[in-house]
C-alpha cells in the first residue's frame, strides 16, 4: 500500500460488491454482551442454515456491540431496496424461522421483530438522541475484516496524515479540536502529544490504555471488539505525530474477545502495509504489540501501567517526571485511552471544526456512556457533551424499571460520586460533573432507585478500592481500609454518629495525601453519599434502620394480616424459614430467615413487609 | 529445598516434567523482547494451571531475575493463582451494575451451598468460588459464569442449587 488511490480501489471494490442488488446482509451483534446472551448458536444456525439451503446471496456478518444490550441477541436483516428488519431476543429456533420465511421466501417474521412499524433500531428513541463518533462502526462493520473498515473510510486519515501533513500539523489539528482524554482525567490530548513531540530521544513509545477497570463501564471493550482498526489507525497517527515507532496496547486479560479481534486486526493491517515498516511508502515505521493486564485496577494509572509493561508490580510513582518526558524504559511515552483514540481518525479526516461542532466549548465532541443498573434500556450510548442527565436517563434510558422512583445516578465509578434529582438538568461535561461533586471518569453510569441503600453503595466502592490499592502509600493502603471498616460497622448496625464524622475527616486526609489518582479519589463515593444522603447515614447510626431495606442487620421481614395462606412464600423460601398451613396466616422464623426477599417478591397479596 | 512440589490436587510437578520444556520454548521465543515477566507468568499459568514455587523458580532462572521479583509480581496481580483451582470456576460478577441488582445475594447463596468462603475451593476440588469485577454483560445482571457458561438474570437465587446439581451429575462417571 503506497498511495491513497490504492486504498480508494479497495473501498470501490467493496462498494461495488455492496451495491450488488442481490446481496442480503444479516448482521448479528457479537460483542461480549451479545455472546453472553446467546449470540453464538444463533450465528451458527444462520450461517450453516443459509449454506444448507443454498442461499448464496446471504452474507451472515458478525459485528460488535450494537449498543442495545437489553434486546440481545439482535439480528438485523438488510434486503436491498427494503427497510432494515431488526429481530430481538433471537435464539436458534427463531433463527431457523427467520431463515426459512424471511431469507428464503422474503416474508419477515413480524412476531420476532422489535415491534410496531419500527423495523430499524435507529428509529427508536434510544438512538435518536445519539451521535456516534467513537463507536460509529460498532454494530455495523465486521471487526474481523479490514476491507469493511476501509469501506467506512478507514485508514484514509492515516494516509492523509502521512502523505499530506507534517507531524506538527497533526498535533495542531488535534489541539484545535479540543479533544480531551476520555479515560477520566480530561487532559487535552493534543497538548499531551506536543510534550512528547518536543522531546528528542532515540526511541519513544505510544501506549493505548485498554485496561478498562471501572466496574460497570464497557465502552472501551465495545470499541476494541467492534472496531479494532479505529484504535490501530489512531495509534499509528499518534506515533507519527510524536515520533514513536513502537506502540503497546495494554488490555485487560478479562477481555478475550477484544484481544482476539485486536490480534486479527494487527495481522491484517500488517498484511495491507498499514502497520510495520515504511507505511504508505514513507519513512514512517510503526509496530504494535499487545500486552495483557492481569487484574489490577491501579494499572489504569499511567505510571503503574508503565511499571506493569516493564514487568514489575503495577505500582504508581511520583510525577514529575511525567511519562511524556520519562516513561516506558525511561523514554518519552504517551498514553491515551481507547475511546479518546477512537475519535482521532475522524478528527484528522473531517477536521477540527467538524469535531467542535458537537459538544460544549470546553468539552467538544461526544462521550460514550455505559448505562446500567436500575434502568430500562441498559446499553451503550454516545451523546454530544452538554446533554443533560435527564435526557440520558429518561429519554434514552426510559427511566427505572417496575415504576420505581429514581434515587441517584453514579458516575465516575470508584472515583466518582452520586448525582441526585436536583442536578439532573445540568449539562454534562468534564467540568460541570466535577462542580456537582462527581466526575466523568470513563463513562460508567449506574442508575439507582429507591431500593438501593447509599451507605451500602459507598461500602461497595470502598471494598473495591481496598482490594485494588497497590499498597505503596500509607494514606491509600491504610486509610481506605479504616474507612471500609467504619462503613462495615455502620451497615452492620453498630455505627455511631461519631463514625460519620471520622469518615469525613479520614476522607479529607486520604484525598490530600495519597500518591496517585486511585487514592486521591477513593473517598469520593463516601463524601458524595454523605453530602447528598446524610439522612440515610443518620438513620443507620441513630435509629438503627436502613431506609432502603438493604442492610441485612437492620431489616426484618414479616407477614401481615393480608396473608391469605396461599403457601407460595413458604414454597419459595430457599431455607424453609416460613411456616403455616393452607388458608392460614404464615409466619417467618427470624432466626432462619436469610433476608433474601424472595417471599416478598412472590407474594401476590403484598402481605409481606420489610421493616 | 525439595526437587518436587506437591499440589493439593494430588499431582506432583517434578523437575523433569515435560511442561517445563514447553514453557522454556515460549521464553526463548521472547528473548528479544523487554519486560517479559508478565507474559511468561501468564503462559506458565496456562500450561500448569497455577504457579507453584517450582515454576516460579524456573522462570526466575530462565529470564535472569531474582525469584523474589517473580514472586512479587505473581502475588500482586489477582489473575495469578499460587494454589490449584477447582475443576469448575464459578465467577460471580460484582461489577456495580450487578451489585445494585443483587449480586451479593447470589454470592452469599453460592458460598452457603458450597460451604466455602469466596476465593476458596471445595474440598473435593470440584468448584472454586470467586467474585470478579465487571464481566461486561450489564444488561444480564445479576450474572455469574461457571467456566465459559453465562448464567444471567439470577434475581431468584433459589435456582442456584439446580444449576450446581448439573455439575455434580457430570462428575459421576469418574
Amino acid at each position: 500500500m503506497r498511495t491513497i488511490s490504492e486504498l480508494q480501489a479497495i473501498k470501490d471494490a467493496f462498494t461495488a460488491k455492496r451495491q450488488d442488488s442481490k446481496e442480503i446482509r444479516v448482521i448479528i451483534g457479537m460483542g461480549t454482551c451479545g455472546i453472553s446472551a446467546g449470540a453464538t448458536p444463533v450465528y451458527e444456525a444462520l450461517r450453516d442454515g443459509a449454506r444448507k439451503m443454498g442461499l448464496d446471496n446471504v452474507t451472515v456478518c458478525p459485528t460488535g456491540c450494537i449498543g442495545m444490550c437489553t434486546y440481545e441477541p439482535i439480528v438485523e436483516v438488510k434486503v436491498p431496496g427494503k427497510e432494515t428488519v431488526t429481530y430481538i431476543h433471537v435464539d436458534a429456533a427463531k433463527a431457523e424461522k427467520i431463515l426459512r420465511y424471511h431469507l428464503r421466501d422474503g416474508i419477515p417474521v413480524s412476531e420476532y421483530t422489535i415491534g410496531g412499524d419500527c423495523g430499524s433500531l435507529t428509529e427508536l428513541d434510544f438512538y435518536k438522541k445519539q451521535n456516534r463518533v467513537a463507536i460509529r462502526n460498532c454494530g455495523i462493520v465486521n471487526p474481523e475484516d479490514i476491507t469493511e473498515y476501509i469501506y467506512k473510510d478507514g485508514y484514509f486519515a492515516l494516509a492523509k496524515a502521512l502523505l499530506n501533513m507534517k507531524p506538527s500539523e497533526v498535533i495542531d489539528e488535534i489541539k484545535k479540536s479540543g479533544l480531551r482524554g476520555r479515560g477520566g482525567g480530561g487532559f487535552p490530548t493534543g497538548t499531551k502529544w506536543g510534550f512528547a513531540a518536543a522531546n528528542e530521544a532515540d526511541q519513544k513509545y505510544f501506549i493505548c490504555n485498554a485496561d478498562e477497570g471501572d466496574p460497570g463501564a464497557f465502552m472501551d471493550r465495545s470499541v476494541l471488539e467492534g472496531d479494532p482498526h479505529a484504535v490501530l489507525e489512531a495509534m499509528a497517527i499518534a506515533g507519527y505525530a510524536i515520533g514513536a515507532s513502537k506502540g503497546f496496547i495494554y488490555v485487560r486479560a478479562e477481555y478475550p474477545v477484544a484481544v482476539e479481534r485486536l490480534n486479527i486486526a494487527i495481522a491484517q493491517a500488517k498484511e495491507y502495509g498499514l502497520l510495520g515498516d515504511n507505511i504508505m511508502g514513507t519513512d514512517f515505521c510503526f509496530d504494535i504489540e499487545i500486552r495483557l493486564g492481569a487484574g489490577a485496577f491501579v494499572c489504569g494509572e499511567e505510571t503503574a501501567l508503565i511499571a506493569s509493561i516493564e514487568g514489575f508490580r503495577g505500582m504508581s510513582r511520583n510525577k514529575p517526571p511525567f511519562p511524556a518526558n520519562k516513561g516506558l524504559w525511561g523514554k518519552p511515552t504517551i498514553i491515551n485511552n481507547v475511546e479518546t483514540l477512537a475519535n482521532v481518525a475522524q478528527i484528522i479526516l473531517k477536521g477540527a471544526d467538524w469535531f467542535t461542532s458537537f459538544g460544549t466549548a470546553k468539552s467538544p465532541g461526544t462521550k460514550v456512556f455505559a448505562l446500567g443498573g436500575k434502568i430500562n434500556n441498559t446499553g451503550l450510548v454516545e451523546v454530544p457533551m452538554g446533554i443533560t442527565l435527564r435526557e440520558i436517563i429518561y429519554e434514552i434510558g426510559d427511566g427505572c424499571p417496575n415504576g420505581k422512583r429514581f434515587k441517584a445516578v453514579q458516575t465516575g465509578g470508584p472515583s466518582g460520586g452520586c448525582i441526585t434529582t436536583e442536578n439532573l438538568d445540568t449539562p454534562i461535561d468534564f467540568d460541570n460533573l466535577v462542580a456537582i461533586g462527581s466526575m466523568m471518569g470513563s463513562g460508567g453510569m449506574i442508575v439507582m432507585d429507591e431500593d438501593n441503600c447509599m451507605v451500602d453503595i459507598a461500602r461497595f466502592f470502598l471494598d473495591f478500592t481496598v482490594d485494588e490499592s497497590c499498597g505503596k502509600c500509607t494514606p491509600c493502603r491504610e486509610g481506605t481500609k479504616r474507612m471500609h471498616e467504619i462503613l462495615d460497622k455502620i451497615t452492620g448496625g453498630e455505627g455511631t454518629e461519631e463514625d460519620v464524622e471520622t469518615l469525613k475527616e479520614l476522607a479529607q486526609n486520604i484525598k490530600l495525601t495519597s500518591l496517585c489518582g486511585l487514592g486521591q479519589t477513593a473517598p469520593n463515593p463516601v463524601l458524595s453519599t454523605i453530602n447528598h444522603f446524610e439522612n440515610e447515614y443518620i438513620a443507620h447510626v441513630k435509629e438503627k434502620s436502613c431506609p432502603a431495606g438493604v442492610c441485612k442487620a437492620l431489616i426484618n421481614f414479616s407477614i401481615t394480616d393480608d396473608c391469605k395462606g396461599c403457601t407460595l412464600c413458604q414454597r419459595s423460601c430457599p431455607v424453609q424459614a416460613i411456616s403455616g398451613s393452607l388458608k392460614k396466616k404464615h409466619v417467618i422464623d427470624q432466626d432462619t430467615c436469610l433476608k433474601c426477599g424472595i417471599c416478598m417478591n412472590v407474594c401476590k397479596f403484598n402481605a409481606i413487609v420489610k421493616e | 529445598m525439595n526437587k518436587e512440589s506437591k499440589c493439593s490436587c494430588g499431582g506432583v510437578i517434578s523437575a523433569n516434567d515435560p511442561r517445563f520444556e514447553e514453557l522454556k520454548e515460549y521464553i526463548d521465543s521472547l528473548k528479544d523482547s523487554k519486560g517479559i515477566t508478565m507474559p511468561v507468568l501468564q503462559e506458565a499459568q496456562r500450561i500448569f494451571g497455577f504457579l507453584p514455587l517450582e515454576v516460579q523458580k524456573f522462570i526466575a532462572k530462565e529470564i535472569g531475575i531474582p525469584v523474589s521479583e517473580v514472586y512479587g509480581v505473581s502475588t500482586f496481580y489477582s489473575q495469578f493463582n499460587l494454589t490449584p483451582k477447582g475443576k469448575h470456576k464459578i465467577a460471580v460478577c460484582l461489577g456495580t451494575a450487578c451489585y445494585v441488582r443483587g449480586a451479593q445475594a447470589v454470592l452469599d447463596k453460592l458460598a452457603e451451598e458450597l460451604d466455602i468462603n469466596v476465593g476458596d475451593t471445595t474440598p473435593d476440588g470440584l468448584f472454586t468460588l470467586e467474585a470478579t469485577r465487571c464481566l461486561g454483560c450489564c444488561s444480564l445482571a445479576p450474572v455469574m459464569m461457571i467456566d465459559d457458561e453465562v448464567y444471567a438474570k439470577l434475581d431468584n437465587i433459589s435456582v442456584i442449587p439446580g444449576i450446581l446439581q448439573k455439575y455434580y451429575e457430570q462428575r459421576l462417571p469418574e
